[in-house]
């Protein structure tokens, strides 16, 4: 998939996730995190974007996680609907996500 | 048999065969120097201990470097008197106190600045919030911070381990002489439970209020007999942060059916019958479950002999209408509360010794059939933690947890399995407060798990059909939904001892990088 965009989706409410996804200039995926479960779950809340972001075949891309203790299932989610609109495509595949 | 002349011109024998050695009399003042020169003549009327400023009060006291202060907590989040009283001595130059306050909150912030000048070189408290907390799970103090419960801290105190030389302590209301109580008065906060056991021991006792009135100040919690200086200031607290009308129960569907099925289980465990007695903690579903239970005392009839601890308008709303017969208040968590004690004759003020020193001639935890009690973390044995938060910063009070748990018949822990996605019930906890061995039942909004140390509570839950799981069932379930937690990063250095409530160290806090 490929970014030709900015486009966000979460809120900053507790237990929720904001991600921002835009192009990268550069190549590769730069993962920008903010969260407050940072000391415990920083490793893990990386390597679920990459996972996602690999599932969706997107390879250069910067994302801005701002993260309230969102769950996986949450942070996929979001990463999700955010590639999908900086990508600019409004049918969801529903029965091929997770 | 040797005769003298005393001071009334009478011959009497200096020694008794039998008796031993005798006191001629040496003047009506002469042997009570300190009644003598604070009066001045015996018929002066308008005898009293105000002194004009704090700064006087200090310097009568004697305060040195290197002494112990002392302060309460009973006015929370609104408490001006421990900025206010370290103030005034760090101008006065006075370095490396022992600050002994029986809790410490947010708005201390300022002390930060007290230790970093070595004003304070060592703390004692019942909990740490806010910046002073961060800044000490940062390594802030190069003595650690003795953490102790509220039953410790009465120990500590009458046993003489903590001797306290200095107590100020902020009342709001006091007369001239120095009888005091916390349930009128423009910044009342109800009982002054904790401060009663600094007045009682405290070498010097120094009382700082807003609102002198007539003399006497009946009834009194503080007795004048144990008041050295009285200190009138504009303020000692902002009401605000004293204590709010009336603590509201909580709405979150979440906390509320944790507080269902707490009190489901308290129904079912054998411990509810008429003439229990009860303590629900602070936290949102601890306080839910009192509603709870009303109605099912209502259903069959039960009443309660007395509730105990930290008091809410719940609790009152109970003694009113005849549900809970007798309320003993350490500390008054609203201000419906601190009406009642003030307005209720079986709504009796208790002091910290009497809730629970463990050493003393009998205290009331020990009398308690069923306590309810919130948890940061419980782990796979059963051990609670409720003052490092899931970033291994210190965000919590001991208080009155570990003397409650040990002291009941059935402790029960109330907490979500989840919060955000750090879980609640794990391997290990952070810092251990309350052993597991005095916890009984944790309820979560996944399920139930009972002690194995308690096989009839086990047994009873069962037969109920109560949702009963082991902890580490309730453990895995946890970690399924939010990932295994990466260790925290924690240093060497030690920043707090845990003190148990016997006065051996039960954990330590390290320094936290972060």
């Amino acid at each position: 998939m490929r970014i030709l965009h900015s486009g966000s989706a979460g809120t900053l409410e507790s237990s929720d996730v904001l991600i921002t996804v835009e192009r990268n200039p550069a190549k590769g995926v730069v993962i920008e995190l903010e969260s407050i479960s940072e000391a415990r779950f920083g490793n893990r809340i990386r390597e679920v974007i990459k996972e996602t972001l690999k599932k969706l075949q997107v390879e250069d891309v910067k994302v801005r996680v701002q993260d309230r203790s969102a769950l996986d299932c949450t942070i996929r989610a979001r990463l999700t609907a955010a590639v999908f609109r900086a990508a600019g495509i409004e049918k969801y595949p529903w029965e091929e996500l997770e | 048999m040797k005769l003298v002349n005393n001071a009334a011109g009478r011959e009497v024998p200096e020694t008794i065969p039998g008796i031993g050695k005798l006191e001629p009399f040496q003047g009506a003042y002469a042997r009570t120097p300190l009644v003598r020169r604070e009066k001045g003549s015996r018929t002066l009327p308008r005898l009293n201990k105000i002194v004009d400023t704090l700064e006087q009060a200090i310097l009568k006291c004697g305060l040195q470097d290197g002494m112990t202060i002392s302060f309460h907590h009973h006015f929370r989040e609104g408490d001006y008197i421990v900025n206010m009283v370290m103030d005034i001595i760090a101008n006065l130059g006075i370095k490396n106190l022992t600050l002994a306050s029986s809790s410490l909150t947010t708005c201390h912030a300022p002390l930060v600045e007290h230790i970093r000048k070595g004003v304070i070189k060592r703390i004692y408290t019942s909990g740490l919030r806010g910046v002073l907390a961060d800044e000490i799970s940062h390594g802030l103090m190069d003595t650690p911070v003795l953490i102790h419960s509220h039953g410790g801290r009465a120990r500590a105190i009458e046993t003489g381990q903590l001797s306290i030389d200095v107590a100020f302590l902020g009342v709001p209301s006091c007369d001239l002489y120095g009888n005091a109580n916390g349930f009128s008065g423009k910044s009342a906060c109800g009982s002054l439970g904790y401060a009663i056991v600094d007045a009682r021991h405290a070498k010097k006792v120094v009382l700082i209020t807003d609102n002198l009135v007539d003399y006497p100040n009946t009834p009194f919690s503080i007795d004048q007999d144990l008041v050295d200086y009285i200190v009138i200031v504009d303020a000692i607290g902002d009401p605000q942060g004293i204590a709010t009308g009336a603590t509201r129960m909580t709405r979150d569907p979440r906390e509320l059916l944790i507080a269902e099925l707490a009190s489901q289980v308290i129904v079912t465990s054998g411990y509810f019958e008429d003439g229990f007695s009860v303590q629900t903690g602070s936290g949102g579903a601890s306080l839910a479950v009192t509603r709870f239970l009303r109605e099912r005392m209502l259903e069959r009839n039960i009443k309660a002999s007395f509730a105990l601890g930290g008091i809410t308008s719940q609790i009152v709303k109970m003694h009113e209408e005849g549900l809970i017969k007798r309320i003993l208040d350490v500390q008054s968590f609203d201000l419906e509360a601190v009406r009642s004690i003030g307005e209720n004759r079986y709504h009796t003020e208790i002091d910290a010794s009497y809730y629970a020193n463990p050493l003393n001639k009998g205290c009331v935890v020990n009398k308690l059939n069923v306590v309810v009690l919130s948890a940061m973390e419980i782990d796979t044995e059963f051990n609670v933690n409720v003052i490092t938060g899931s970033d291994g910063i210190i965000r919590g009070a001991s208080g009155g947890h570990s003397d409650t748990a040990i002291g009941s018949g059935l402790s029960v822990i109330v907490a979500p399995l989840v919060r955000g996605r750090t879980p609640t019930v794990i391997d290990k906890v952070t810092t251990v407060i309350t052993p597991g061995e005095t916890v009984d039942v944790l309820v979560t909004d996944h399920g139930v798990a009972v002690n194995p140390r308690r096989p009839e509570v086990l047994e009873k839950l069962k037969l109920a059909r109560l949702p009963v799981y082991t902890i580490e069932e309730l453990k895995k379930k946890a970690e399924k939904v939010t990932g295994t937690p990466e260790p925290l990063p924690f240093g060497k250095k030690i920043v707090a001892l845990v003190e148990y409530r016997d006065g051996t160290i039960i954990d330590v806090i390290r320094e936290i990088h972060s």
